[in-house]
């Protein structure tokens, strides 16, 4: 038995029985988790470890770093345009290359097409089934669902009993027919699902309403990226021109796509209003004395900030979505973040199975190493290919550990919306209070599980609003005469320096994202991706630190070992994706998570 | 009527960008009736949903492991489709393309003709490269395939020569291949705890000894 106080505070305790779960499921990527139970349940000791490795920084050396957005984008099926842009604006940045405004508009547009669409995709596929049972939606009366329907959102049309019927009906057929898609593999008998059937049979409905309605959203990106999936980049802009006057839906940017865009903009903005943050409140309304989760939220938070109002300003004031950093838990001070700054970010492996040239020290993303390095620890039950237990003394994870001056930070939709709060952000301060009176709870609330899905429902709010505010500016803007979507002054390759790098970043759905390049006579010297996976699912650093999946897993109830429902509830809430965080090989799909209580 | 021609995979892993390269090369050389859509899917999962839907006739192109020798074509049809597809998939949280089916039909809206056109790989784990040849061998065997198929449907392809990509040229399957960085320069290999996975076990048993329990690889320090 080992028995340690972190530095940031976690008691861990291993005595326990061990649970481990192993895929973490409905997640992209490959993920293990293991804990430590006491007597009466309760998760005494955390560990997550990413399990598969990728090579993904190493198969971009020597590339024209103008095509690393190809690549990138090909890495995983989630954020394919989120490491897209990330990557022209690490280009752009060592190549000092300036975008048009109108090309600073249509990227913002794609980008919080995807904040959308990525939050209600997990909201409603991945992670609602965390909280909704679909099983226990047969058991419901249609016409109470209605009335429950129209008491949360008065103005959502769809709330007749026969519509719920219906859906009652293609569920059942669905459930008789044996195969229960993607519904199959749920704990649906586990006391932790607290909803009354209406509820579930509410959120069942719009799972497939939600379903249906994404793929508009996906047009905003299939109109400025000229296709979807894998739409178009382009170094120094958009890779789509503009004539107003033209017609069809090929070609240029004309009237009639902007009108697209813009009607599908007014349905998402609806869509979200009437629909998912109702359903949302509804849903934390019944779990709101379910307050575990949260972890290091109430401490340490990191964004960098996205969208930036004017073109080519990525400073803190001109980005929408808040940038900064908050440390032991101190929201009266917002501290400032510097990517370039060697100082501020650094990622360690004495706890990852990697080498550098000094283990114990951390390197900034501009010097860093991807040299692996798999070794278990003394105390690894198993062997190399089939590990029973990590030894999470020593090496035990695929995934690096950031730290921002030292601390291990969570970073998503709760960080960047509580560094909003305590920034007295104006928009965000007014969803926050609304959300916070409407549950009656207090803000220490937002520090949970649940205020990490909450944030993420007014986080794709906002951006349904900043879209229609970016569609409004660019139809301004190309009024009055501008038209230009790039710069090509420095694409080619004879002006560049011989030796430069740069920095990108963005706020992808689930969090931080930054990738720093090396470039050395016109090629890729190299690459760094440091994804928001990597921060939340983090391993232990060299101070014993946790990482923030490990940390919001401690002193969790579990009803039932062997069903690990409120495991997945916490992780999941993070939208963990592993596919770039770790480092990727193996497609198998064979799983069943497997849960071994030891 | 609605056809669809969709091929879906990772080209980042060798053969498990079978379907994606039938694509590229359908787009370089067949022109169809508008009614036709030829599609790259990637590793997208839940977003192909609305593509399945829309779609009367689906054929999809893909790697997908049936025990066979490698580089054999397969033809799987209809019902039978779901229980061969999604093995072994990267995509969208998990996702594989039979969920996708599922939620097709859980919306109500299910191809009637759905034929599968797979391929037995024979490498996997190789990441930034590309198909092996006796994989790449059977692109044009499933492109006639398909085109036979599309006949009881009275779809004609036009043969054409054009330059253009579907996706970035970068990602051109000879560009792919010849600026693809050497061993010694970018780690090729993975974690041989999931490679010696049974759902993992494509290739021929390696033979026992110290190396096949090795992730130290051997192209450590170069960089």
């Amino acid at each position: 038995m080992t028995v340690t106080h972190t530095p940031n505070g976690f008691n861990l305790n291993d005595a326990g029985r061990r649970v481990i779960v192993d895929p973490v499921t409905r997640i992209e990527g490959h993920m293990r988790c293991e804990v430590n139970i006491d007597d009466d349940n309760i998760i005494r000791n955390a560990v997550s470890s990413g399990t598969m490795w990728r090579g993904l920084e190493v198969i971009l050396k020597g590339r024209d770093p103008r095509d690393a957005w190809a690549f990138v984008q090909r890495i995983c099926g989630v954020c394919t345009g989120t490491h897209a842009l990330t990557s022209v604006r690490a280009v752009e940045d060592a190549l000092k290359i300036k975008i048009p405004e109108n090309a600073n508009s249509i990227r913002n547009l794609m980008q919080l097409s995807l904040q959308v669409q990525d939050h209600l995709v997990h909201f409603y596929h991945l992670h609602a089934l965390d909280w909704v049972n679909p099983v226990n939606a047969l058991k419901a009366d249609p016409a109470a669902t209605s009335a429950l329907q129209q008491k949360i959102s008065p103005h959502n049309p769809k709330s007749s009993p026969g519509y719920f019927r219906d859906t009652q009906n293609r569920l059942l057929k669905f459930v008789e027919s044996g195969q229960l898609g993607p519904f199959k593999n749920g704990y649906w008998t586990n006391p932790a699902y607290l909803l009354p059937p209406e509820a579930d049979l509410m959120a069942v409905t719009h799972y497939l309403e939600a379903l249906d309605f994404q793929k508009d959203i996906m047009k905003i990106r299939t109109v400025f990226g000229g296709k979807d999936p894998h739409p178009n980049w382009l170094v120094g802009g958009v890779p789509c021109a503009i004539n107003i006057d033209g017609v069809g839906a090929n070609g240029a940017i004309n009237m009639e796509r902007l009108n697209l865009v813009s009607s599908i903009i007014d349905r998402t903005i609806d869509f979200i209003d009437q629909v998912y943050i109702p359903d949302l409140l509804a849903i934390a309304g019944f779990y709101k004395g379910w307050m575990y989760g949260g972890g290091i939220s109430g401490q340490s938070l990191l964004s960098y900030g996205d969208i930036p109002d004017k073109a080519n300003d990525y400073s803190a004031a001109n980005l929408l979505m808040p940038r900064g950093a908050i440390i032991n838990g101190d929201l009266s001070k917002v501290h400032e973040v510097d990517l370039t700054d060697p100082e501020q970010i650094k990622e360690f492996i004495p706890h990852s199975w990697y080498k550098y040239p000094d283990d114990s020290l951390g390197l900034h993303p501009w010097d860093g190493v991807t040299e692996p390095n798999y070794k278990l620890g003394p105390n690894t039950k198993g062997d190399r290919t089939h590990i029973k237990e990590l030894d999470e003394a020593a090496k035990y994870s695929w995934i690096k550990a950031p730290r921002w001056r030292g601390h291990a930070m969570e970073v998503g939709p709760l960080a960047r919306y509580v560094i909003g709060y305590a920034q007295g952000n104006k928009e965000i301060t007014e969803q926050i209070n609304f959300v916070l009176k409407t549950l009656d709870v207090p803000v220490t609330a937002l520090f949970s599980t649940l205020g990490r899905t909450a944030a993420r429902g007014l986080e794709a709010q906002w951006a349904a609003g900043k879209m229609r505010y970016f569609m409004d500016k660019m139809v301004a803007n190309i009024k009055s005469g501008d038209l230009a979507t790039a710069n090509v002054a420095l694409w080619d390759p004879e002006t560049w320096p011989s030796s430069v790098k740069g920095v990108g970043f963005t706020e992808a759905p689930r969090g931080a994202l930054g990738h720093w390049l090396k470039i050395e006579n016109t090629k890729i010297a190299n690459y760094q991706c440091v994804v928001p996976t990597t921060w939340n699912g983090s391993p232990r650093d060299e101070q014993g630190n946790i990482g923030a999946f490990e940390a919001a897993l401690m002193n969790t109830k579990v009803e039932r070992p062997d069903e690990p429902v409120e495991i997945l509830r916490t992780l999941h809430s993070f939208d963990p994706c592993l596919a770039c965080s770790t480092h990727i090989i193996s497609p198998d799909g064979t799983e069943l998570t497997q849960v071994k209580v030891r | 009527m609605n056809i669809l021609l969709l091929g879906i995979g990772n080209v980042l892993w060798a053969d498990e960008g079978f379907g994606v390269r039938v694509i590229e090369r359908l787009q370089k050389s067949y022109r169809f009736p508008d009614n036709v859509k030829v599609m790259d899917g990637g590793t997208q999962g839940v977003y192909l949903v609305e593509h399945v839907q829309t779609a009367d006739v689906l054929l999809v192109f893909d790697a997908v492991d049936y025990g066979l020798r490698p580089g054999t074509l397969k033809r799987i049809e209809n019902d039978d489709v779901p229980n061969f597809l999604g093995a072994k998939k990267m995509s969208l949280h998990q996702t594989g393309f039979q969920e996708v089916l599922a939620m097709a039909q859980m919306l109500g809206c299910y191809p009637q003709h759905l034929l599968l056109i797979g391929v037995q790989p024979e490498e996997l784990d190789d990441y930034g490269g590309s198909l092996r040849p006796i994989v790449r061998a059977q692109i044009q065997p499933a492109i006639d395939m398909a085109l036979t198929h599309l006949q009881a449907f009275g779809i004609e392809a036009e043969t054409v020569s054009s330059d253009g990509d579907l996706a970035d040229p970068v990602l051109n399957i000879q560009r792919y291949e010849q600026e693809r960085p050497t061993a010694s320069e970018a780690c090729r290999t993975g974690d041989d705890r999931v490679l010696m996975l049974e759902g993992f076990q494509l290739r021929p048993p390696q033979p026992a000894g110290e190396n096949t329990m090795q992730v130290d690889v051997d192209y450590r320090g170069k960089y």
